[in-house]
């Protein structure tokens, strides 16, 4: 059986990995829904969704890994279990 | 030790080696300055860079299982990144992507965001998983967790279906870019493609695979970037496109009104479409003439869940594609599988965002009249005179005619096969050969990298599940390899085999990969990660009832299909067509899984020990070192 530690571990990974697909999903559809109200906004003078969907949310999803890994790696250290080697 | 010192020396051997590129580069155009010919520069840069592929899937060999299944799991986080990258943009994306954007506008871009939204599913809810089990390849992972060997069966038929749709497109995609670049014939090319393919595999496995595609990584991102970047500067829209171009796409928008795009005018009926005809009578088929906005959004419901159900799958998918997936088994850990995730989504970034800046420039200078460049609006005779024009109305890749009489090129009698956006670019927009060969070369690397990705996928998971697992679990190491290797050659040939016959219309789209994919072994993977309760009995139900379903569904809704089993055209259901037919066997798949474990009895506790072990990032693998 798993240890309290590991419970706890994967509590808060679970809790983690929730956070990351909400702001995944909010940057690969919630956005687009409203696609047509977005593109009447101007950003860098290109139409937002257009930008978005061309550029912006890709970037999001680049920024949002580096995020989600660092995060994670810290909750790994909190409970022990950060491997040792390095790269 | 040599392995250990070649790791160590890594930043330095491929600085060396991009030096060396740029430098052939160089020569390149002094030979082009001193009267090379287009054709032998073509011939040049693809010989170059295929033979140093081939150079570095030698050097790669190995007789270990470990290195040949997952490179000795010692690939750094970085490199890791730049050779999935390469295994992840394939022929299509290079040469076909841009154009898709310029034809298809907004609503395509969904493939943007659907291509790059996937790494997100894959870093958190399965790269790091896999990684830390220790298998060799996905069907590996799902075999052994839920034990058995139907299971197994079952995944390694999934991901046979799903790849090997993927590796005809790339095959075919490699003997097209081969057979422009030599000058030779495509049946011809395609097997030159498959021998260059094999090359980089066949020694070295997995380890070769890697040291090649970060090889192919680097040459295909200069061959995209250069010209952008490029044509961009020289043509005064600013030395950084990608934050520069909002007012030329603000300019396309009014010349799409001034030049009437979407009025019936300047829209074909499918009558006239069906008459269009080459000087030699052959019909026009495959070439699209421009008639969605650049930038726009479209109006209603159904256009906006068009929109979502597309990038919906193509995230998904990417999240169950076995190539991408076992790129995660090489990296030195659970962290750096992690890491790993996220570089690799920077180096597609780096592309993906580059492909409607390139559509964008593309498109405005054809269309704009105060451009030297432009031909809509021009006389068809002008027009047709250009040097362009000529070369690639030559083999049936533009398409000219005056359908309203009147002498001018109009919006709706200019007709292109979407690569051009990609291929011929550089040369509208009047930049020396050398360019275009180098984008040949960076086309033919994104092709070989993920046909070498995809062969290997295949041949790994039957060599290795269906050989050692289920046929000889006795079988020695070298035996083990042979039969690898064996495989390997045999689904090569396959594929080429198949590519030869140019039944692309037949074999329908990249898209389908991603929709079996996720059809099939999304859940499965995803829930023998976060479910405990999830059984073998759950599995084997939901694997076939959701490629099942959607591999009907499929059938169902493709006019081609549907006319030769029905003899009828079924009109999609919900707008769900035949790119998305995944949005069928997924759920379908996970609600079977749910329902069938719950009904079953609950894995035994050393299975759910073992979903614990796999959970932490320390400890023992499950399977393996």
């Amino acid at each position: 059986m798993a240890t309290n530690n590991a419970k706890a571990y994967w509590g808060k990974t679970k809790l983690h990995m929730i956070v990351t697909l909400i702001i995944w999903l909010f940057f690969s559809l919630i956005i687009f829904m409203f696609g047509s109200e977005l593109n009447t906004i101007s950003f860098l003078g290109y139409p937002l969704a257009y930008y978005m969907t061309a550029q912006g949310s890709l970037l999001a999803f680049v920024v949002l890994l580096f995020w989600t890994a660092n995060k994670q790696e810290k909750i790994d250290k909190d409970h022990g279990y950060n491997e040792r080697e390095e790269n | 030790m040599f392995k250990g010192k070649f790791i160590n020396n890594l930043p330095k051997i491929y600085g060396l080696y991009t030096g060396g590129f740029a430098v052939f580069i160089i020569l390149m155009a002094i030979a082009e300055q001193l009267g090379m010919s287009a054709r032998n520069i073509g011939i040049m840069f693809v010989a170059f860079t295929v033979s140093i592929y081939a150079l570095i899937g030698y050097l790669s060999r190995t007789v270990q299982a470990d290195a040949y299944y997952v490179a000795g799991r010692q690939v750094p986080t970085v490199f890791n990144g730049m050779a999935t990258a390469a295994d992840w943009m394939s022929g299509a994306s290079f040469v076909a992507l841009a154009g898709g954007v310029y034809f298809g506008g907004y609503t395509y871009m969904a493939f943007l965001v659907g291509w790059t939204g996937g790494y997100v599913l894959v870093a958190s809810l399965l790269a790091p998983y896999l990684r830390k089990f220790g298998c060799y390849t996905v069907p590996d992972f799902i075999g052994t967790r839920y034990g058995g060997n139907l299971v197994r069966a079952c995944s390694v038929f999934v991901l046979f279906i799903a790849s090997f749709t993927y590796v005809t497109a790339q095959i075919t995609a490699t003997g097209t870019i081969a057979s422009r670049a030599l000058g030779i014939d495509f049946e011809l090319a395609v097997w030159v493609g498959l021998i260059s393919i094999l090359i980089c595999s066949m020694l070295g496995g997995m380890r070769a695979v890697t040291w090649t595609q970060v090889a192919q990584y680097i040459v295909l991102i200069v061959a995209y970037l250069l010209p952008l970047f490029w044509i961009s500067t020289q043509g005064g829209y600013g030395v950084f496109p990608h934050l520069m171009l909002g007012e030329e796409v603000a300019r396309i928008g009014e010349l799409e009104k001034t030049l009437g795009l979407g009025t019936e005018a300047m829209t074909n009926t499918k009558g006239v479409m069906a008459e269009l005809k080459w000087p030699d009578g052959e019909a026009v088929k495959g070439l699209k003439y421009l008639s969605t906005t650049h930038s726009e959004v479209p109006d209603g419901g159904m256009a906006i869940w068009k929109y979502l159900s597309l990038a919906i799958c193509m995230m998904v998918g990417t999240a169950s594609l076995p190539h991408i997936l076992m790129r995660y088994f090489t990296t030195t850990s659970v962290k750096s599988a992690r890491k790993s995730v996220a570089w690799s989504l920077f180096f597609i970034f780096l592309l993906y965002s580059s492909a409607p800046m390139l559509a964008t420039l593309s498109k405005l200078s054809l269309l704009d009249p105060n451009l030297a460049s432009s031909i809509i609006g021009k006389s068809i005779s002008d027009v047709q005179a250009l040097e362009w024009v000529q070369r690639w109305s030559e083999v049936k890749q533009v398409f000219i005619t005056d359908l309203n009489g009147n002498g001018t090129l109009q919006l709706n009698e200019f007709f292109m096969n979407r690569d051009i956006v990609v291929l011929a670019t550089p040369e509208i927009a009047g930049l020396p050969f050398v360019i275009s060969g180098l984008v040949f070369a960076g086309g033919m690397a994104a092709a070989m990298s993920t046909a070498d990705g995809l062969v290997l996928a295949i041949s790994n998971a039957l060599s290795h599940d269906i050989y050692y697992k289920i046929i000889d679990p006795k079988a020695d190491t070298a035996k083990r390899l042979i039969v690898a290797r064996v495989l390997l050659v045999l689904i090569g040939a396959a594929g080429a085999w198949i590519a030869s016959f140019k039944l692309n219309d037949i074999l329908g789209s990249v898209a389908w990969a991603f929709d079996f994919a996720m059809s099939g072994l999304f859940f499965p993977l995803v829930l023998g990660v976060w479910w405990k309760r999830a059984t073998r009995e759950g599995a084997i139900a939901g694997i076939i009832a959701g490629i099942g379903s959607g591999t009907f569904y499929l059938l169902w809704v493709y006019p081609k299909f549907s006319n030769a089993i029905w003899g009828v055209v079924h009109e999609p259901w919900l707008g769900i067509d035949h790119l998305r037919f995944g949005m069928i066997g997924a759920p379908i798949c996970l609600i079977v899984m749910v329902v069938v474990s719950l009904m079953t009895k609950e894995p035994d506790a050393a299975t759910q020990a073992m979903v614990d072990e796999t959970r932490i990032p320390t400890g023992r693998a499950i399977i393996g070192k």
